[in-house]
């Protein structure tokens, strides 16, 4: 059973592990299809239109399932894997662990944005960034630049506190809903904050070229099985047939063999180290 | 360019940007003033802002900005571009208008800008001089 555990928790072993199975997925070109994915429905998840990965309902569940798709690649490297998570209201400065050359590697250079440390460091030669938005074909961050603060556990704690799931018009307007303050668009803004504090690529619609983006991403997929602990009687929303969104037992693109009725559950698929 | 002249030309421009969103385009009818939402204070003064999408749209723009040149004006394209493109250096960046007026880019794309303007002069300080790819 694959069980996911906080990044700060994880030996020099199981992080060299994870970071091996990461350059193995971008040397077959794998790791390169997913960023692909993200960025398409990205540019076409709009307010007004069709919406499933982002700003909707369904960034919860759509989310869910893009990352047990890539930890499926990953476990097919190496089966003892999983994704870790990355809890930034703890680990919160460019000089936590996470960021260690022997790790994730830091921040970019002034000039360029271009991280020099690490195994995704250009001059490594492992981790070409070839789905890109600009010229620049390799890593680039600028932690803390775009955003000072990463979101606290108190604005966090007030999120979780948020009773109903998602509120029309299901997209990045809705103002009264756990998922688009989780989201980011209304409210303390957690999610949308975490990439524009990392900045680079996590701050584009390419934003799987880093590979923090799994961390984090996995951080907000444990938020929200927190907040259905919390509220076991508050349902995904809307339940009935919405137009232009997602709803309960619609299947999802790009996949379109899942709904996010079967992506409620995260534990017929994963555990966390813990949930409290 | 030397290092320490962009990093100057950035710090000050950066400054004059922030200036320009806070206190909205006075020449660009329709647009919303609001700040960028990266910052968690102004943030959830989006709320109740909700609506304007396909109302009136910003008016055209031409300008250089650090060397780029970056414009903008109403397509007639499908609606998920806001009805409106932006080229920096001849080149597409991909924008979108959010239901309550502000915008993002493809390089800017988890913070809202409250004009088009002002997210092609934020992608042009992310680029730093790189050019822009357009993704298809």
């Amino acid at each position: 059973m694959t069980v996911r555990k906080n990044q700060a928790s994880l030996t020099a072993a199981e992080k060299r592990s994870f970071v091996d199975a990461l350059l193995e997925l971008k040397r077959t070109g794998q790791y390169d299809t997913f960023v692909t994915t993200h960025n398409a429905f990205i540019m076409s998840d709009t307010d007004s239109g069709d919406r499933v990965g982002h700003r909707s309902p369904s960034f919860l569940p759509w989310h869910r399932r893009f990352l047990i798709q890539f930890e499926q690649a990953l476990q097919a490297i190496d089966p003892a894997l999983a994704l870790p998570y990355w809890d930034w209201t703890a680990d919160r400065t460019a000089s936590a662990s996470l960021w260690a050359p022997g790790f994730l590697g830091g921040t970019g250079r002034s000039r360029d944005g271009q991280v020099t440390e690490g195994p995704f460091a250009v001059s490594g030669g492992r981790w070409p960034v070839t789905v890109t938005v600009d010229g620049r074909g390799f890593l680039r961050r600028a932690l803390g630049s775009g955003v000072a603060q990463l979101p606290t556990r108190a604005e966090v704690d007030s999120v979780l506190a948020m009773p109903t799931y998602d509120t029309a018009p299901w997209n990045s307007a809705s103002s009264d809903g756990f998922r688009n303050h989780l989201e980011g668009w209304r409210g303390v803004n957690l999610h949308n904050r975490v990439h524009v504090w990392v900045g680079g690529q996590m701050a584009t619609g390419a934003s799987p070229n880093d590979p923090v983006f799994w961390l984090h991403h996995a951080f907000i997929d444990r938020l929200w099985a927190q907040w259905q602990a919390r509220h076991p009687r508050s349902a995904y929303l809307p339940a009935g047939a919405t137009r232009n969104v997602v709803s309960l037992n619609d299947v999802m693109r790009p996949w379109n063999d899942v709904t996010p009725a079967e992506m409620l559950d995260h534990t017929k698929f994963y555990t966390f180290d813990t949930l409290a | 360019m030397s290092q320490l002249t962009r990093r100057r030309a950035l710090g000050a421009t950066a400054t004059v940007l922030t200036g320009l969103v806070l206190t909205g385009f006075a020449r660009t009818a329709g647009a919303s003033s609001e700040p960028r939402t990266a910052d968690p204070k102004h943030n959830a003064g989006h709320a109740g802002h909700t609506g304007h999408a396909g109302h009136e749209g910003p008016q055209p723009f031409s300008e250089t900005f650090q060397g780029r040149r970056i414009e903008g004006a109403p397509s007639h394209g499908e609606g998920h571009h806001g009805g409106y493109a932006v080229q920096i250096d001849g080149e597409e960046l991909h924008v979108m208008q959010n239901a309550d007026s502000t915008w993002v880019s493809v390089i800017n794309h988890y913070e809202t800008f409250a004009t088009p303007r002002a997210v092609a002069r934020a992608a042009v300080i992310e680029l730093q001089g790189s050019e822009l790819v357009p993704l298809a």
